[in-house]
């Protein structure tokens, strides 16, 4: 390849990487902010400046950055760089359209099922380590959100049995404290964790293209580059998710997102000091859900949880056909060009989906609105049936009137 | 199955999840119920010492927690 080339090659896959990260932050917001935000301990604009602030300390923090991507899951062999930016492609993707459907996705496993989708292309299905990516991804995504449902929920039946004769003010007053802490907690254990990832694929990218020495550490603008691009992330805050972690799953307040937000910190430290890590996005998740299964008299949405487990588990099948889609289209123009093909229709479905996402948007204005689901007519007369209610059915032809007018 | 799942690990996860992630706010609670519970003020509004105390306890060991685990961080261990 032409050395001008490959330079540009390398200033492309750093460019993604750095966009990975981008939406990383974007994305993870809300496991750490949503319950502040939605409890008021916080308001909005307030927390999304303490997480990104975390997050940029955290990335400086601890620096046991290694070259490796996906290690265990697929052979490290057939990892190059246009399986690196295929890869980073799919997870970028995947994460963009779980953001503009609300619904939180681990990004880790997005950048995986991206990676092992590229691998597939590239190698076929030698290529994947299968007892890896089972034990190592698939697993601990049905196991993380059972842990933290069990210990949110043991928390919150303690917490509200010693509290239940305080006044709700004092309660609220107080429990802001640890809720602004343990959250704070889990920002800073993300900028460390995720921020890592992307230094290491960059730094992986450098040393494939000779940029830098094999034993090379990490350099200082790589470092800069990731803690900013995924405190950017963070700050502009992916409000979709934070709406439906702390809106959408259960009704808290400040008791339970203390409680919700200690279990995650706990969890999440606890499983990479174990050596079993579990995605910090499904931890949070579940202490959210947990905090709900714990609290009496309150309802779990688990209609919207199950919609969410879903995305789990297909966050790795899909990430990975947009990374095989991605790998395929540089293969078939072939080369350099190949790559810059790729990075421009990666800008283009990235456009297109923010696009969308204007249709209905989602801010630090309208975060903490009431949750009210899209019940389409039918679900609504039946409701106003079975409660013998003729008022559900006026509701539904507001929403009617209200959905023509937004239609013009 | 048992191949798939590191049983050792995720026992160690969920007992010290349970206490650190359940204890915590647990004796947070506690803390709070100690200064602001049912007698906590006396006629005139003042709280006790040793309610204080107790309270500043139990806040004191949910912030070492804190400070503990940012060190744990900063440390690599994680």
């Amino acid at each position: 390849m032409e050395p001008v080339t490959e330079s540009l090659l390398l200033v492309v896959v750093v460019a993604t990487a750095l966009a990975f990260d981008f939406t990383n932050g974007f994305h993870d917001t809300g496991n750490a902010m949503a319950t502040s935000i939605a409890t008021r301990a916080l308001k909005p604009k307030q927390a999304v400046l303490l997480s990104a602030s975390l997050n940029l300390v955290g990335a400086f923090l601890s620096l046991t950055v290694a070259a490796t991507i996906a290690t265990g899951i697929v052979d490290a062999d057939v990892v190059t760089l246009g399986v690196v930016l295929a890869g980073l492609a799919g997870g970028i993707i995947w994460n963009l359209v779980t953001w503009l459907l609300g619904l939180p996705s681990s990004s880790s496993h997005a950048l995986i099922g991206g990676v092992v989708g590229a691998v597939l292309a590239a190698a076929g299905s030698q290529g994947v380590l299968w007892d890896g990516l089972i034990s190592k991804v698939l697993i601990p995504a049905l196991i993380a959100p059972i842990v933290a449902i069990a210990v949110a929920s043991v928390g919150t039946r303690l917490v509200t049995r010693f509290t239940q004769d305080v006044e709700q003010d004092d309660n609220d007053r107080l429990f802001r404290w640890g809720q602004i802490g343990s959250a704070s907690l889990v920002s800073l254990a993300h900028g460390t964790n995720d921020a890592q990832k992307s230094m290491g694929i960059i730094l992986l990218a450098l040393i494939a293209a000779g940029a830098v020495p094999e034993d090379s550490g990490v350099p200082f603008w790589v470092i800069l580059s990731c803690a900013l691009a995924m405190a950017l992330g963070t700050y502009l805050g992916g409000w979709r998710v934070i709406r439906t972690l702390g809106k959408g799953l259960v009704e808290l307040e400040s008791r339970q997102g203390m409680a919700a937000e200690t279990s995650s910190a706990a969890v999440i430290l606890l499983s990479s000091h174990f050596g079993y890590s579990l995605s910090t996005t499904h931890v949070a998740t579940g202490s959210i859900l947990g905090s709900g299964v714990g609290m009496k008299g309150a309802s779990v949405r688990w209609s919207v949880a199950g919609r969410m487990f879903l995305a789990w588990l297909i966050t790795v099948p899909c990430a990975g056909l947009v990374g095989a889609a991605a790998y395929g289209l540089g293969a078939v123009v072939g080369g350099g060009v190949g790559s810059f093909v790729v990075f421009g229709a990666l800008i283009a479905v990235s456009g297109a989906i923010w696009y969308l996402s204007k249709r209905e948007p989602v801010g630090h204005h309208n975060v903490n609105d009431e949750w009210k689901p899209k019940a389409d007519n039918e679900s609504i007369l039946a409701e106003s049936v079975v409660d013998h209610n003729m008022k559900l059915m006026r509701v539904s032809k507001k929403g009617k009137r209200r959905k023509v007018e937004g239609m013009r | 199955m048992s191949q798939y799942i590191e049983w050792d690990a995720l026992g160690n996860i969920v007992l010290w999840g349970l206490i650190v992630g359940a204890g915590l706010p647990t004796l947070f609670a506690l803390g709070v119920r100690a200064v602001e519970g049912p007698g906590a003020r006396d006629e005139e509004g003042h709280i006790p010492t040793f309610r204080k105390i107790l309270g500043g306890l139990c806040f004191g060991i949910a912030a070492l927690a804190v400070v503990g685990a940012i060190a744990y961080i900063a440390a690599g261990g994680h």
